[in-house]
């Protein structure tokens, strides 16, 4: 650093101004200690404010991991290009809803087993390793997008195709027939759309520019598959 | 300076731009300031379409990269990931060359230009299975439209026999053929058998075809399904033929032609077994209880 400070300080050079010309004012001798207190105001707050979650309440603690979950839900629900999903990434969120996708996918008949339905282990299964394969995929063509967060989007944006099967369960107690199918398939493929601008709007900028499309074809697979678990499905 | 800030890369830009600010610094920084733009130079020449000159760039550009550093051991990620190391514009074209196979061009030298990549047979495997068993759900639903006995049921587990059957084909048929391959080898002069990726990247990219076969085989005419199960095995089984060709061609007469046979009658028995799973055997309506 000494040396830069002399060097930029040379009379002759008709550069403009460079980033580090006040180094040149500054003399530093030996005779000068150099000692002092780095203290930053903020960090004493934090750390009181650390220690102060051991002591709340249970309610406080759950209440803002369930706040943090419905925030992530909004983002998906009004996909913006925002760095939160991929900032403070979290698995709940992936896990109630595969949970909760794969309990509506069980059949309630008594013959469920010999009629070859998709069971909970395999919708499970199905949206887990998926999404590991997924995120591999998108790591071994140079994405520069975390493990974990590429998990936590691909999990939330199953978000809109879980409100598709809470739909399509709602309407198959009405009387089946064309017109119930028709406003499912319909239901379905809004929502698979939804679901794919909001993980493309998440995904699309960790990827090479030249590799996009591969990387999102996946992706589509993936959302393809679950939406047709869900339009098959017969109670 | 100008030319570099526009075609300089996201992680060159800041070492550029701190460069333009201080060039009275720190003297190390000096012999970077060639390596980006030599990068960008050889980069932009090879990242257009493939020619003679255009090779000896590349070449020259992995020689280069090569020198820098060495090759990743298996343990690393590394290594998988130079397996990946495909644009969306090279998928395209070996897709291409597999769907018109031509009797002169050869898949492994002119697609793949010995670079393989398990991007392709991979997920053309993974979408082939899910196709055929979402089409054999189709044609399971449409045939209980005209005969309304038939009992409907999802038959998820088709997924999973498809799947497994699927890339049992694409990994194990090359690496048989392979292994014999090499163990021919002595009796070949001229042509050095090919790897065991390049084997695979043939296979798979040869399975492109089945998959709007298979869609097209929703239409419920005989003949029609018989003509396009046809055409996609023709032209599947030519591709992986005019590929194996050169290789085979200087080994003995029988064993040439015993070898392209076992070829092609393995990809026919995988064709049948596709349209026998996707037609599947309707369950009859469960009897109502008394």
């Amino acid at each position: 650093m000494a040396e830069a400070a002399e060097s930029s300080g040379d009379p002759g050079t008709t550069s403009p101004r460079p980033l580090f010309a006040g180094l040149s004012d500054i003399s530093i001798s030996q005779d000068i200690p150099v000692e002092g207190e780095i203290t930053i105001p903020m960090r004493s707050h934090i750390r009181e404010f650390d220690s102060s979650t051991l002591n709340e309440s249970v309610q406080n603690t759950i209440m803002r991991d369930l706040k943090a979950v419905g925030k992530k839900f909004m983002h998906v629900l009004y996909p913006r290009k925002s760095n939160t999903l991929l900032r403070d990434w979290d698995l709940w969120g992936p896990l109630i809803l595969c949970v909760t996708l794969a309990l509506m996918l069980q059949r309630s008949s008594i013959d469920s087993e010999k009629d070859g339905g998709p069971q909970f282990a395999e919708v499970f299964v199905i949206v887990w390793f998926g999404a590991v394969t997924i995120t591999l995929n998108s790591k071994l063509l140079g994405g520069n997008i975390s493990f974990f967060q590429s998990l936590c989007v691909l999990g939330y944006c199953i978000l809109p195709l879980t409100v598709a099967m809470l739909v399509c369960r709602l309407v198959l107690l009405a009387e089946p027939g064309p017109i119930n199918f028709v406003v499912r398939f319909f239901v379905v493929i809004v929502m698979f759309a939804w679901s794919i601008v909001a993980s493309t709007a998440f995904l699309a900028d960790s990827q090479p520019p030249n590799r996009k499309a591969l990387a999102i074809y996946p992706v589509f697979l993936f959302y393809f598959v679950i939406s047709w678990m869900i339009l098959t499905f017969t109670p | 300076m100008a030319a570099a800030d526009e075609l300089a890369f996201h992680e060159f830009e800041e070492a550029s731009d701190l460069l333009a600010e201080t060039p009275d610094a720190a003297t190390t920084s000096g012999s970077n300031q060639l390596t980006p733009q030599g990068h960008v130079a050889v980069a932009v020449d090879s990242g257009g379409s493939y020619g003679a000159e255009e090779e000896v760039e590349e070449s020259d550009r992995t020689a280069l990269l090569q020198e820098e550093k060495q090759q990743p051991g298996f343990w690393t990620f590394g290594y998988y990931q130079s397996f990946f190391d495909v644009d969306t514009s090279q998928v395209l074209d070996r897709i291409r060359g597999s769907l018109l196979p031509r009797p002169g061009h050869n898949f492994v030298r002119h697609h793949l230009r010995n670079r393989p990549d398990l991007y392709g047979p991979f997920w053309i495997c993974a979408t082939l299975a899910f196709v055929l068993a979402v089409t054999g759900n189709l044609t399971l639903v449409l045939a209980q439209r005209r005969d309304p006995s038939i009992h409907y049921s999802p038959q998820f587990h088709k997924v999973t026999v498809a799947g497994v059957t699927i890339y049992c084909y694409v990994w194990l048929v090359p690496l048989a053929l392979w292994a014999f391959l090499r163990w021919r080898k002595g009796v070949r002069e001229r042509m050095g058998p090919y790897t065991f990726l390049e084997t695979v990247c043939v296979y798979g990219y040869s399975l492109f075809v089945f998959i709007p076969t298979v869609v097209l085989w929703l239409i419920p005419v005989p003949w029609l399904q018989w003509l396009f199960g046809g055409l996609a095995l023709a032209l599947s089984a030519a591709s992986l033929v005019f590929t194996l060709w050169p290789v085979v061609r200087e080994d003995t007469r029988l064993v040439a032609a015993v070898l392209l046979s076992t070829v092609v009658l393995l990809h026919a028995l995988l064709a049948v077994g596709c349209k026998a799973q996707q037609e599947g055997k309707p369950l009859p309506a469960l009897p109502l209880r008394p």
